[in-house]
């Protein structure tokens, strides 16, 4: 569509009262086509047998550009081939766009259903009419209606003219998985050849005519600010075009070359005002988390009585550090603000935060915003913030064009949110024969979202209830969060608070059947072999479903059969993001540091869309969560954060990666997330395989500090 | 300012900028070759991979002026005839997640092939350790370059 339609059709959207299945019709001015079939925002059919489907969610490599059209052409009856994508910006047609909490199959698998089976019922009536035969007659095939008993047959683009005068299907049969031909293909990735060829545009490869770049001096200190700036020495740098102050705690160097923006800053010269944190250590935060555990918590979770019960008592603390995200494209973000209006193209996991706040800092309305959202290189939560938005439109605004604001490493690992650090002290009472008859997990880390400004829901953060759930038939529990105050900005980080409670948990459960004399894996399964619901939130979770799939991991993996000499395992599993994973991890020990050979997973997430994309999801959160648990770990001294580059904040490489399997347990339950459920079981079954190893328990990450 | 010539995916280029710019830079900005990746500014991530008469090159720490008189060859010119072999075996094992590193990664694999046509397990893991991801596509991209050698990607 031409920029001038693609501004028709959202309003036509906003006109119809948005929804996600509302359907209106937009004829197509100005080109050769006459019309264009729309029946809802997810979708656009031409005369030429073109099928559009939008995506409303950001592509940051875990294959949504892939799986949410998969989902609507599986209703639509499409031919997979015929299939063009086109990304959304911020919109108000699609709900909610934010990418993040493995949401987007589960929260879009309606809606794309329902889109993709509105449009097919419609263009069954089309031909219908056409043909002038019931409509019972006519069947949606590969990208056509199909009249068996005539042997007729026309291209959905032979009908978009028709059935764009029809009505639109309030309710519609969705089809049943058995007859599914797309859903659960391992159908190739769309955005593939652009990126092995280099042709994918990510945020930092977006240019506009005249386009400056920019980068941004910060105060190193956390909540310090500017006192003074002298642009002397930057203004000599040849192509240093603008030096100015951009906010309280941060100057933009602007110049025609990115080379000559980096140079501009390096000599600049700044005075900075440190501010209330200038003696702010980890050491301190360790301390005060710590300290936190006798304040006042919120009970996430209660079952029984945890005081009641008698028997031997267990105890054990954890601890994890702050964690940075770390994605291989740094942050950056390009905009042009002209007078009244502003747009933007931004590598981008909140496209409407994007537009909201920057209509904030700039002084405009939402509607004078435009935010484009280009391919990220690799997310992981860290562009759920908006700073790097805001950022390029103030810089925009000052110099009054085009500028692209680029992070450098250092500044993405210093100026990033971090994952909340947390301490958390378990407890638990076994019976005579070595069962939990309690279980108790306090934990204190800071609020990411009351640090943001969004308070506590019911005393938790709203992150809680998708991350802190305890899938075990306890006969008494108790999971409790203290909120810590954290001056370090907080961030939601691949899996969030889940890492973090599944580390405490899994290793603790390990802790308790070790001290029981009992096989780790019978200990959990005897702890789920109760069929039973359990709540948490608003979630139901089953035992029987965590059961399948330890059951399937240790079977795959080889639970209980004998290893080569020197090897060892670990077991461990975890629910979140509705989803249900297990891993075992197989190491050996090397210089007293552990060496992964392999892990094998296993998942139930419902209906799987894509077996090929799930199981990159697996393999690469797994990674990445290896990578955290060896080393990850981000330092505070005196206000600042010490960690820069690769070099002491290093992720992990080939040579440490293991071959990691992936089982998936067949299911036709609603898909539930996969984006983050493999990251908090791998640090746990690591820890529990080195303690099978050495006798040693590790209860504080990262393992190599 | 100087005036530096060099060969980039064949044809000869004239730049006129400080000798000291990164090579990177110099692609990205100067001559619009945006397919190699700024990642770290400091060769530790290799996102940045380029050719420099047939060697893998960290383009974010080469200055410009070192690369003077010299063929570059970036992701843009690998496949100029077609994908290279190695481009189709990544499309072939589905490499590619959020895909920014893989540019790198292709050129650093593109370097090993051509030297070790036939590389071990151990020769693929020292040649692209230096290259990161975080993805963690480590094992397919070794599957990848297996089936590139064995398509005779190193011919």
């Amino acid at each position: 569509m031409s920029p001038l339609s693609r501004r028709e059709f959202v309003a036509a959207g906003v006109a119809a009262g948005a929804g996600l299945v509302i359907g209106f019709y937009l004829p197509h001015r100005g080109s050769s086509s006459t019309e264009v079939f729309s029946p809802n925002a997810y979708l656009r059919i031409t005369p030429d047998n073109k099928v559009t489907i939008v995506v409303a969610r950001s592509e940051m490599g875990q294959g949504v550009r892939t799986a949410l059209p998969m989902i609507l052409a599986e209703e639509l009856e499409a031919d997979w081939k015929q299939i063009e994508i086109e990304q959304a910006g911020a919109s108000t047609l699609y709900g909610d766009q934010t990418t993040g909490g493995s949401a987007s199959v589960r929260t879009t698998w309606d809606p794309m259903r329902k889109a993709g089976a509105a449009a097919r019922e419609m263009l069954i009536s089309a031909a219908a009419l056409t043909w002038s035969v019931p409509r019972s007659s006519c069947t949606a095939q590969n990208g056509s209606i199909v009249h068996a008993a005539s042997n007729r047959r026309l291209s959905y683009g032979d009908l978009v003219n028709k059935a764009a005068t029809l009505p639109i299907p309030t309710d519609v049969t969705l089809k049943q998985s058995k007859d599914y031909k797309i859903v659960g293909q391992r159908l190739a990735r769309v955005d593939s050849p652009s990126k092995v060829r280099g042709e994918a545009v990510f945020g930092i490869d977006f240019r506009l005519p005249g386009m400056k770049y920019a980068l941004l001096s910060r105060c190193p200190t956390i909540g310090g600010k500017l006192t003074s700036f002298d642009d002397k020495e930057s203004k000599k740098i040849s192509g240093v075009s603008y030096v100015g102050k951009i906010s309280d705690s941060a100057v933009a160097v602007v110049a025609d070359s990115v080379w000559g923006a980096m140079e501009g800053r390096r000599v600049l010269n700044v005075t900075w005002y440190d501010g209330p944190n200038k003696d702010l250590n980890t050491a301190a935060i360790v301390a005060s988390l710590k300290q936190g555990a006798a304040g006042k918590s919120v009970s996430l979770y209660a079952v029984g009585e945890v005081a009641k019960a008698s028997g031997r008592h267990l105890s054990a603390e954890y601890q994890l550090p702050f964690m940075a995200h770390a994605p291989m494209e740094p942050g950056n973000c390009t905009a042009d603000y002209r007078t009244a209006q502003c747009e933007l193209w931004a590598p981008t996991q909140v496209p409407q935060d994007c537009r909201d706040s920057v209509a904030q800092a700039v002084g405009l309305t939402p509607d004078q915003v435009t935010v484009n959202v280009t391919l990220m290189g690799g997310g992981f939560g860290r562009r759920l913030e908006h700073d790097y938005a805001v950022e390029a439109a103030l810089v925009s605004k000052a110099v009054g064009g085009p500028v692209k604001v680029i992070w450098t490493r250092e500044d993405d690992m210093r100026f990033s949110t971090y994952r909340p650090a947390s301490y958390h002290r378990l407890s638990a009472v076994l019976d005579g024969a070595g069962w939990p008859a309690t279980f108790s997990h306090r934990f204190v880390a800071g609020s990411i979202n009351g640090q943001k400004g969004s308070p506590p829901v019911n005393g938790a953060d709203s992150d809680l209830p998708d991350e802190a759930a305890l899938v075990y038939s306890f006969p008494n529990a108790l999971v409790e969060w203290v909120m810590a105050e954290t001056a370090v900005p907080l961030g939601w980080m691949r899996s969030v608070y889940a890492l973090q409670v599944a580390f405490a948990n899994e290793s603790f459960i390990d802790e308790l059947a070790v001290s029981a004399g009992k096989d780790p894996l019978e200990y959990r399964l005897h702890l789920l072999a109760r069929d039973q619901d359990i709540q948490f939130f608003t979630t139901t979770w089953h035992t029987a479903r965590m059961r399948g799939v330890l059951q399937l991991a240790a079977e795959k993996a080889g639970w209980g059969k004998p290893l080569p000499a020197g090897r060892f395992r670990g077991i461990a599993c975890f629910g979140c993001f509705g989803t249900y994973m297990a891993e075992v991890v197989e190491i050996s020990m090397e210089n007293d540091a552990p060496r992964v050979h392999r892990v094998v997973a296993a998942v139930d997430c419902g209906q799987v869309v894509n077996p090929s994309i799930l199981e990159q999801q697996i393999q690469g959160g797994i990674v990445f969560a290896l990578s955290n648990a060896l080393r990850a770990k981000i330092t505070i001294e005196k206000g600042r954060v010490v960690q820069g580059n690769f070099d002491d904040y290093a992720p992990l490489r080939m040579d440490e990666t293991p071959a990691v399997e992936v089982y998936a347990v067949p299911s036709t339950e609603a898909p539930t997330g996969i984006g983050e459920p493999s990251v908090p079981p791998l640090a746990p079954a690591l820890c529990n395989a080195i303690y099978a190893a050495t006798k040693k328990r590790i209860r504080a990450l990262p393992i190599l500090s | 300012m100087a005036d530096i010539t060099f060969r980039v995916n064949g044809g000869e280029k004239k730049v006129n900028v400080s000798p000291e710019t990164p090579l990177l830079w110099v692609l990205r900005d100067t001559l619009d070759l945006p397919g190699t990746k700024f990642g770290c500014g400091a060769g530790l991530c290799g996102a940045c991979t380029v050719h420099v008469e047939g060697s893998a090159v960290r383009s974010c720490s080469t200055p410009v002026s070192q690369v003077a008189g010299k063929s570059v060859t970036t992701i843009e010119g690998l496949g100029a005839n077609g994908l290279h072999v190695l481009q189709q075996a990544w499309i072939a094992e589905e490499v590619p997640q959020c895909g920014y590193c893989q540019t790198g990664q292709i050129m650093t694999a593109a370097a090993l092939l051509a030297k070790t046509p036939n590389p071990t397990d151990e020769q693929i893991t020292q040649a692209m350790n230096g290259n990161l991801c975080r993805c963690g596509t480590y094992e397919r991209i070794r599957k990848a370059i297996h089936r590139a050698a064995a398509a005779g990607g190193g011919r």
